[in-house]
């Protein structure tokens, strides 16, 4: 009878899994962590209008969601704004990575330093920074979509670029310098041996870099409503207002949507990374 | 032109880095068509140095370089006429075998349908034929070896270059691929400029080997000439094993060169170069006997007791001291299953021939 002797038998000294202290504080770090995602995912189902009591089953409110052309609006916005400026970050903190790694140049810590200021500097500092830097230039306001999203995208860059930046220099430092001079030795070009070489050794960096400046873009709110007018209303600007009227299953609907968009877009980019 | 024109010309190349490194102390050199040559010397000496420069990854301080005729001054490393096989390999991780041997072929525009031919016929030559799919991550330390070959191979350089190739193998494996690169040599006919901090692997692969310390050529021999005719007690004692007497020079005349050793007494040996300053006595200890009794004129001989004896299957080496404190090391060759019990022990004479004495200039 193994299975009763198992069960008398002392916790070995790695089975933390079979310590009942370890099992719970297991559990509650989840519950902490996923409880209010997991209530929010559910009540977007919630047949009612008030968020409080579970009132029956419906798909009433991702409709509504769907409908809502303003809401709408705000999602392709905040798309657009998290995928071209993802794009710019990666290229950016890739060069700004390289540029760490491979040359010694005067003032090369300070300027090291400088590029992680933006993730330090409180965000509610930078918001206030990019309006009065946007106003001061005279950025132009009323420029046609998705052109006058051009300040956010901008604002965006510049608090995300350095993470990608960070992520890819991380890596680079495990990089075998021989391998670069193997391409050269064999008669690739400078531009050849980092497009081939250096550039796929990279792309586990620039993927994660990537995600991360996406969902930093896509959900940032404290930047993004210093520096958006009336016309170019994001996702969690628009989260913001619509919560002032009233808490709806419809914020609920909205919200799980994007924590699945998220979630899809993930997975992909982790597939594709595991793939080479 | 003579027969075998130097396809290398190493003229009075110094490099110092930032910081004060003299890594290479005005080096000149030759190296002929065809020779399999070794730089060898202790790490850090500035042989990977010199090959660096050859692959154009350095730059000279002071000084030139010749490959073929032409000055490589300027000349960037993708487009010198040499490829190079790296310490650490190098093979590209994220492509598979023939993806790395055509690596080279495709990046200098060859014919594209000549590819995959040119591939197939590198592994062959290094005897990875069919293992083209596999990626790198799935190959032993070897085969990675044979695949780093391959790809600079292929290229048909003038000259290999090798960094330390078998210095992470381990030593079964890497006397395999000693004799291994020998043979590639000779079916490819390309020069093979070989780095090395090990004497054996110069020695049993090499045509001629130059020995480098502290960035200076010390020595450019033959093997044999290298391990027989040291001309410098740096030499001597980095290469295989020596014992080494300090002398004093009490005398040169009639071709008698007669020194005082300390601890030896005057040695009077037979010389063909005149000197009037204190030289060194350099013995090979397989050169040195070991015998019950005087041998006669043509030796020297000492007596001495025997301290210790090392048991090393091929041979034994005897340890030895005499009243004066002076110690031997002898080599015995254990020729027959008998010599396994060996009769050293006690007081033995140390003898050897006249003229198996090196002499090494101050």
């Amino acid at each position: 009878m193994i299975g009763t002797q198992g069960k008398r038998r002392v916790a070995g000294p790695l089975e933390y899994g079979r310590r009942m202290w370890v099992r719970l504080s297991l559990w509650a770090t989840l519950a902490f962590l996923y409880a209010p995602i997991v209530i929010l995912v559910a009540f977007s189902f919630n047949d009612s209008k008030r968020n409080i009591v579970w009132r029956g089953f419906t798909f009433k409110y991702y409709e509504k969601a769907w409908n809502n052309d303003a809401l709408i609006e705000a999602f392709t916005n905040s798309l657009t704004i998290a995928l071209v400026s993802t794009l710019i970050s990666v290229i950016l903190g890739m060069m700004t990575a390289v540029l760490l790694w491979r040359f010694r140049f005067p003032g090369k810590a300070p300027f090291e330093g400088s590029v992680s200021l933006p993730i330090i500097v409180p965000e509610i500092c930078m918001g206030v920074a990019m309006m009065t830097f946007f106003a001061d230039i005279g950025w132009p306001r009323d420029l046609p979509w998705p052109l006058n999203l051009g300040a956010i995208t901008i604002a965006h860059i510049s608090f995300s670029f350095p993470f990608v930046a960070m992520v890819v220099r991380a890596r680079l430092t495990h990089f075998n310098p021989e391998l670069e001079e193997a391409a050269r030795d064999l008669g690739a070009t400078q531009w050849r041996s980092f497009r081939d070489i250096l550039v796929p050794y990279m792309r586990p960096g620039l993927m994660a870099g990537g995600l991360l400046a996406f969902t930093l873009s896509l959900d940032d709110f404290v930047i993004t409503f210093f520096t958006s007018g009336p016309e170019t209303v994001t996702f969690p600007v628009k989260v913001y207002s619509m919560i002032r009227f009233s808490v709806t299953p419809e914020v609920n609907a909205a919200s799980t949507a994007l924590i699945m968009i998220t979630i899809v877009l993930t997975a992909i980019a982790l597939r594709l990374q595991n793939r080479t | 032109m003579s027969a075998n024109p130097p396809i290398i010309t190493v003229n009075r190349v110094s490099k110092s880095f930032p910081g004060g490194v003299q890594a290479l102390d005005r080096v000149s050199l030759e190296i002929a068509e065809g020779e399999f040559f070794a730089l060898l010397g202790p790490s850090g000496c500035g042989k990977t140095t010199l090959l660096r420069i050859l692959a154009g990854f350095e730059t000279p301080s002071e000084g030139g370089i010749f490959i073929d005729g032409a000055d490589m001054g300027r000349v960037p490393p993708n487009k010198r006429p040499v490829n190079m096989v790296f310490q650490s390999y190098a093979v590209f991780p994220h492509m598979t075998v023939a993806e790395n041997v055509a690596y080279g072929l495709k990046v200098t525009g060859a014919e594209r349908k000549q590819i995959p031919d040119m591939v197939d016929k590198a592994l062959e030559l290094v005897r990875l034929a069919g293992l083209g799919d596999r990626m790198p991550d799935r190959l032993s330390g070897g085969q990675r070896q044979r695949v780093a070959l391959a790809r600079a191979l292929v290229k048909k350089p003038r000259v290999l270059l090798l960094d330390e190739p078998l210095s992470a193998l381990d030593a079964k494996l890497r006397e395999a691929m000693q004799m291994e690169l020998v043979r590639l040599q000779d079916t490819v006919g390309i020069t093979f400029v070989i780095v090395t901090h090990d004497q054996n692997e110069a020695l049993s692969v090499a045509d001629r080997i130059a020995v480098i310390d502290q960035g200076r050529l010390l020595q450019v021999a033959s093997p044999a000439e290298l391990y027989e005719y040291p001309e410098s007690r740096f030499v001597a004692d980095f290469i295989g094993k020596m014992n080494l007497f300090e002398g004093t020079n009490v005398g040169c005349e009639d071709g008698i060169l007669s020194v005082l050793v300390n601890g030896l007494g005057r040695l009077d040996i037979p010389v063909t170069e005149m000197t009037n300053s204190d030289v060194g006595l350099a013995v090979r200890p397989e050169k040195m006997l070991l015998l019950d009794e005087h041998p006669g004129d043509a030796f020297l001989a000492f007596p001495a007791s025997v301290d210790k004896l090392a048991y090393q299957g091929s041979e034994t080496r005897v340890f030895l001291t005499n009243e004066k404190d002076v110690s031997f090391e002898v080599s015995v060759r254990n020729a027959s299953r008998d010599s396994a019990a060996n009769p050293f022990r006690g007081r033995m004479w140390v003898a050897w021939k006249h003229a198996d004495t090196l002499i090494l200039p101050d």
